[in-house]
C-alpha cells in the first residue's frame, strides 16, 4: 500500500529522456549548493544530457537529486545508479538537491518506499544515455568506430590505441550530439558493476559531522523574522480571542494574530502566531499567551472512552453499526465449532507520534510580486505546493519550493500543515519568515498514526492446521466531504484490507471492521497498517501455533503453502509472491541457527515475517526477559528480498538497522493517552523512545538477491521485528504480548 | 536586551539577547552556529550537547547569562579540520540516517573518550543514553566510538 495520496506514476523513459534533454536552470536546495553550481556554470559551457547530470568542461560531474531526503539515503543511492551507467568514479561526483519541479524531474516524494522502484530503470538509462553521448564524441573526435571505444573512471579510452580523452575534453561536442533514444540505450551488464552494491557513505555525512547547515531548521535569510504557532489543544479546535496586545508588547516580537485556517483536518489549522526576532524571542512570548478557545466536538474524546466503545463493538454481533465485512471466505463459526482448539485474542495498540528529532518547520518569504518562496523539509513537496494553492489561491507558477534536508520524516512529512501555516504567516509579514514547532506542538498536533483494537478468533484441526480465522478490527475515522456526500475515512494505516495476510491462506477466514469516528487528524506512520498489523497477526499466528502443538516455523511454512504465487483477490488486491517469502522464512531460520539451540527459562527465539511495499522479509529474535520481567533483545537476524540489487549495501543495512530498532523501540515504549480531546504527553520525558541501553546486542542482515524488480527499503524490515520479538518472549516466559506499549504487560516469571 | 561576550569555539564572540535566551538559540539565531541542534528544550534528547568547560552540557537548559567566561566548544569546533577521531569514524562507518541528532551524539562521545579511551559498550550505553536517535543508528554509533577509540590510539587506526 502506498502512502503517497496521489501514486507516483513514471513518465515514459522515451518522454522522460526528451523533456530532460532539454535539460536548462534548476534551482537548489541550500543557498551554498546553490552558489556552487552557479559558479560552475558560469565558468564553463556544460554537457547537460538531462536535467539529473551536469558536465562542467573540467570534468567535474554533478549530479541532481531530485527526492526528499529523510534520512532513507536516497540523495546518495538515486544517483549512484546514474555514475555506475556514466562511468564515472564516485569521487569525483557532487550531488545537489534539485527543487520542486515535477515537469522537469517527474514525481518527487519521498513515501511508501517507492523513490527506488519507480525511478531506477529510468535512473539506469539517464545515466547509460549520457555515456554512450560521450563515447561517440570522443569516437567521432577521434575518427573512429564508436565500437573501438569504451567509458571508464570519466574518460572514454580507444582500445586499439589506448588514446583517453576524460569527459571534460568531450564537454563541447557530446553537448552537439543528440540524446539516444531510450530503445538505443544500451544498459551495463550488472556483473560488471563497480559501485552498485558497495558501501557508500552518504553524501551529507561530512557536513552533518561538522555541523553545517543542512536541514530545514537551519535556513537562514537576511532579514529574516521567527515565528511559533500556538493551535488550540484539543483537536479541531479554533482559536476566538487571544491578548494580542500583550503579546505584541513583549520583548522581539514583531508582530501577532489569529489565523482562521480551514476546517480541514489536513490543511491549515487554526491557530495563533506570534513573529518576533529570534525564536527564543517567540517562544518566550508564547509563554504568556492567553488564548480563549472555542474547543469545539472534539473536547470529548478520551482514549478510556474509545477502549470502551472498542469492547462494546466486539461484543455485539451482527449488524453492529459503521460494522462492515471486509473478507468473508468459507464458514468460520462452522470451522471454529468442528476446531481441535479455539484461541481468542484482544490485541490493542495506542495512537503515537512520530517524533521526527527535527520538529516541524518551514521558511517562507512572500514576496510584493506575490510570488511566495519555500524552504521546506517535506517528504511530499507537490502536495505541499498543491495545498498552498489550494488554501491560498497562489497559483502554482508563483510559488518557488525548495526541497531541504529533513531530520527525519517517517511519514510525518507527507503532512504539508507546516508549509500552509508559514505561508498564512510569511502574508502577513513583509519579510521571509522561519516557523518553528515546538516538541510540544510536534508531538501533539501529528498526523498521528491511529490506535486500534483486533478481536481474533483462530481455530487448528487435531493435526495442528489453522483452519479459521476470524478478525473483528476496530479502527478510526474522520468525517470527510467526498464528492458532495459526508463519509467516514479511516485513518492511514487504519483499514484493514481484504487481502491482509492471512486472507487467501486460510479456507475459513473472516475481516470485519468498525470504525470509531474521531476528529484526531490522522496520517500514514513508517509502513501504514503493517507496522501494526503485522505485529497483531503474526503473533496470533504464534498463538495457533502452539496451540496446535506446533514448532512456530513449521506451522508458518505449512500456512503459506507450496503454491508459488498467491494472485490478487480482487483488481485492488495484493499479489503475493509465496516463494519469495517462504525463501526469506528458511534463510532466517538458518542464519538463525532456528530450533538449533536450548535455550534456558528467560530466553528464547521468535520467528516472524511480512510482505509491505514491495518486500519479502522475514526476522528471527532472540530475547532475554529478566525474573522481574525487565526485556533485553540479544540478537536479531533479517532476511530481505528487495529485487536483483541493493543499491548501496551500506545505506540498505542501516535502513534494515533502523527499522529493527524503531520496531523496538515503537513496541517498548511509545504512546499517547488521550483525554478531553488533548494529548496528555507533552516531550521526551512522557513519550518515551528507545535510547542506547536498550539497543539490540547484534543486528544480523541478510540480503537475497532475486531476479525481481528492485525495490525500497526505508518501511519493509520494520513490521516483522514486533512479532519476532513478541513471539520470542512467549518462547522466554510462557507470557503473550497482545497490548501495547510492552509496559502494559507484566513479563515477570519464577 | 543585553550585551554578553561568548566564549565558543576560542573565540569570543558578542550576542546582544534577553538575559534568559538558552546558550541553543544564541548560537543558532544570533551567531549561526546552526550545527548545535534543537529537539525538545527540556534537556531530555541530548541534540543540543556542547561541551563547557569540556564537560557535556544542554545548551536548550543553559541560559545565556550563566556562562561568564565559561569556554563553550560546539561541533563547529570540535576540530579544527572536522577530522576529530569521531568525525573520521562516523564517515567511515557511514553512521548517520537522517544526521539530525549526531552532533548531539558526537560531543557526548567525545567526552565519553576523554574519560574512558577505551570504553566498553557498558560505559557507552551509560554515556550516550541521553541522546535519542530517532532513526534508531545506535549500533553504528556504538560501532563508530569503538572505531574512534581505535583511531585516537593508534594515529590513523588499523581497520
Amino acid at each position: 500500500m502506498s502512502v503517497l495520496k496521489t501514486a507516483p506514476s513514471s513518465p515514459s523513459r522515451r518522454s522522460f529522456l526528451r523533456t530532460s534533454a532539454v535539460g536548462g536552470a534548476f534551482m537548489l536546495g541550500m543557498s551554498a549548493e546553490g552558489a556552487l553550481a552557479a559558479a560552475a556554470k558560469a565558468a564553463s559551457p556544460e554537457f547537460t544530457p538531462n536535467a539529473f547530470i551536469r558536465i562542467g568542461r573540467d570534468g567535474r560531474v554533478t549530479l541532481i537529486s531530485k527526492q526528499p531526503e529523510i534520512g532513507q539515503g536516497i540523495k546518495t543511492s538515486l544517483p549512484m545508479v546514474i555514475a555506475e551507467q556514466l562511468e564515472v568514479d564516485w569521487k569525483d561526483v557532487r550531488i545537489v538537491q534539485g527543487d520542486l519541479d515535477t515537469a522537469l524531474y517527474g514525481p518527487q516524494g519521498a513515501g511508501g518506499s517507492t523513490s527506488t522502484p519507480t525511478n531506477y530503470e529510468n535512473f539506469h538509462r539517464l545515466g547509460a544515455a549520457a555515456r554512450m553521448m560521450l563515447v561517440q564524441a570522443a569516437a567521432n573526435t577521434w575518427g573512429v568506430p564508436v565500437s573501438e571505444c569504451a567509458a571508464s573512471g570519466g574518460a572514454v579510452i580507444h582500445g586499439p590505441t589506448k588514446r583517453r580523452l576524460g569527459y571534460g575534453a568531450l564537454v563541447e561536442s557530446a553537448a552537439k550530439l543528440p540524446v539516444p533514444d531510450a530503445k538505443a540505450v544500451v544498459l551495463k551488464d550488472p556483473s560488471t558493476y563497480k559501485l552498485l552494491g558497495t558501501r557508500i557513505g552518504g553524501v551529507d555525512n561530512a557536513a552533518i559531522v561538522s555541523g553545517k547547515p543542512l536541514f530545514g531548521i537551519d535556513v537562514r535569510l537576511p532579514g529574516m523574522l521567527y515565528a511559533v504557532y500556538a493551535k488550540c489543544p484539543v483537536f479541531g479546535g479554533k482559536p476566538v480571542s487571544a491578548n494580542l496586545d500583550a503579546i505584541k508588547a513583549m520583548p522581539g516580537v514583531k508582530d501577532a494574530f489569529i489565523v482562521e485556517g480551514t476546517g480541514n483536518l489536513n490543511g491549515l489549522r487554526p491557530g495563533v502566531a506570534i513573529v518576533a526576532t529570534s525564536t527564543w524571542a517567540a517562544m518566550r512570548a508564547r509563554r504568556d499567551l492567553q488564548v480563549v478557545w472555542d474547543e469545539g466536538e472534539g473536547a470529548n474524546h478520551s482514549w478510556a472512552d474509545f477502549t470502551a466503545q472498542a469492547q462494546a463493538a466486539s461484543k455485539k454481533a451482527g449488524d453492529l453499526a459503521g460494522k462492515t465485512t471486509v473478507r468473508k471466505d468459507g464458514d468460520v463459526p462452522a470451522a471454529l465449532s468442528k476446531a481441535a482448539k479455539v484461541v481468542e485474542g484482544a490485541y490493542s495498540y495506542p495512537f503515537i507520534s512520530h517524533a521526527s528529532m527535527e520538529p516541524q518547520n518551514c521558511t517562507a518569504w512572500f514576496k510584493e510580486d506575490g510570488a511566495l518562496e519555500l524552504w521546506a523539509p517535506t517528504q511530499n513537496p507537490g502536495s505541499g505546493q498543491a495545498l498552498v494553492t489550494t488554501t491560498f489561491g497562489i497559483p502554482k507558477e508563483k510559488i518557488t519550493l525548495h526541497i531541504i534536508r529533513s531530520g527525519g520524516g517517517f511519514g510525518r512529512r507527507l503532512s504539508s500543515d507546516f508549509i500552509v501555516e508559514a505561508t498564512a504567516i510569511a502574508k502577513k509579514v513583509a519579510a521571509p519568515v522561519k516557523l518553528t514547532w515546538t516538541r510540544e506542538d510536534d508531538l501533539q498536533h501529528d498526523h498521528f498514526r491511529p490506535g486500534g483494537f483486533h478481536f481474533l478468533r483462530g481455530g487448528v484441526d487435531a493435526s495442528g492446521r489453522a483452519v479459521a480465522w476470524h478478525n473483528h478490527f476496530v479502527t478510526f475515522a474522520n468525517r470527510v466531504e467526498r464528492d458532495g456526500k459526508s463519509v467516514l475515512q479511516p485513518g492511514s494505516g487504519g483499514n484493514l484490507f481484504a487481502d491482509e495476510f492471512p486472507g487467501r491462506w486460510i479456507d475459513n477466514c473472516l475481516f470485519e471492521q468498525t470504525v470509531l469516528e474521531c476528529r484526531i487528524p490522522m496520517g500514514p506512520w513508517r509502513a501504514p497498517g503493517s507496522c501494526v498489523f503485522s505485529w497483531v497477526l503474526h503473533s496470533f499466528i504464534d498463538e495457533l501455533a502452539h496451540a496446535g502443538g506446533r514448532d512456530p516455523l513449521e506451522f508458518r511454512l505449512e500456512l503459506l503453502g507450496n503454491k508459488d504465487f498467491m494472485p490478487a483477490s480482487s483488481e485492488r488486491g495484493l499479489p503475493y509472491d509465496v516463494k519469495r517469502m517462504r525463501n526469506v522464512l528458511v534463510e532466517v531460520a538458518q542464519r538463525a541457527g532456528w530450533g538449533k539451540k536450548q535455550f534456558p527459562r528467560g530466553q528464547g527465539q521468535g520467528i516472524a515475517f511480512h510482505f509491505s511495499h514491495r518486500g519479502y522479509v522475514a526476522q528471527v529474535a532472540e530475547v532475554t526477559v529478566s525474573r522481574e520481567g525487565k526485556l533485553k533483545v540479544d540478537r536479531v537476524v533479517v532476511a530481505a528480498d528487495v529485487g536483483s540489487q541493493i543499491v548501496n549495501l551500506s545505506g540498505a543495512e542501516n535502513q534494515v538497522e533502523g527499522s529493527v530498532i524503531d520496531g523496538l523501540s515503537t513496541l517498548m515504549f511509545p504512546e499517547l493517552n488521550i483525554e478531553k480531546g488533548r494529548i496528555v504527553q507533552s516531550n521526551f520525558h512522557d513519550y518515551q523512545l528507545l535510547r542506547m541501553p536498550d539497543t539490540p546486542s547484534r543486528i544480523e542482515t541478510h540480503f537475497i538477491k532475486t531476479d525481481n524488480p528492485v525495490t525500497g527499503l526505508g518501511e519493509p524490515a520494520l513490521p516483522p521485528l514486533a512479532p519476532a520479538v513478541c513471539n520470542a518472549i512467549f518462547a522466554a516466559t510462557g507470557k503473550r504480548v497482545r497490548q501495547l506499549p510492552l509496559s502494559k504487560t507484566d513479563l515477570s516469571w519464577s | 536586551m543585553s550585551k554578553y561576550t561568548l566564549h565558543i569555539n576560542g573565540k569570543a564572540q558578542a550576542v546582544d539577547v534577553e538575559p534568559d535566551t538558552p546558550l541553543l538559540w544564541a548560537l543558532r539565531d544570533s551567531l549561526g552556529l546552526v550545527g548545535t541542534k534543537y529537539g525538545c528544550g527540556l534537556g531530555q534528547c541530548g541534540a543540543c550537547t556542547v561541551h563547557i568547560d569540556g564537560v557535556p552540557a544542554r545548551a536548550c537548559l543553559t541560559p545565556v547569562s550563566s556562562l561568564g567566561k565559561q569556554k563553550i566548544t560546539t561541533i563547529e569546533g570540535l576540530d579544527a579540520k572536522a577530522r576529530h577521531p569521531l568525525q573520521l569514524a562516523w564517515q567511515e562507518l557511514d553512521v548517520p540516517q537522517c544526521g539530525y541528532c549526531q552532533a548531539g551524539q558526537i560531543m557526548s562521545a567525545c567526552h565519553l573518550l576523554t574519560q574512558h579511551p577505551k570504553p566498553t559498550d557498558a560505559q557507552i550505553d551509560e554515556a550516550m543514553a541521553g541522546n535519542l536517535c530517532r532513526c534508531a543508528t545506535y549500533t553504528r554509533i556504538r560501532a563508530g566510538i569503538h572505531r574512534a577509540a581505535d583511531i585516537a590510539s593508534n594515529g590513523k587506526g588499523k581497520k
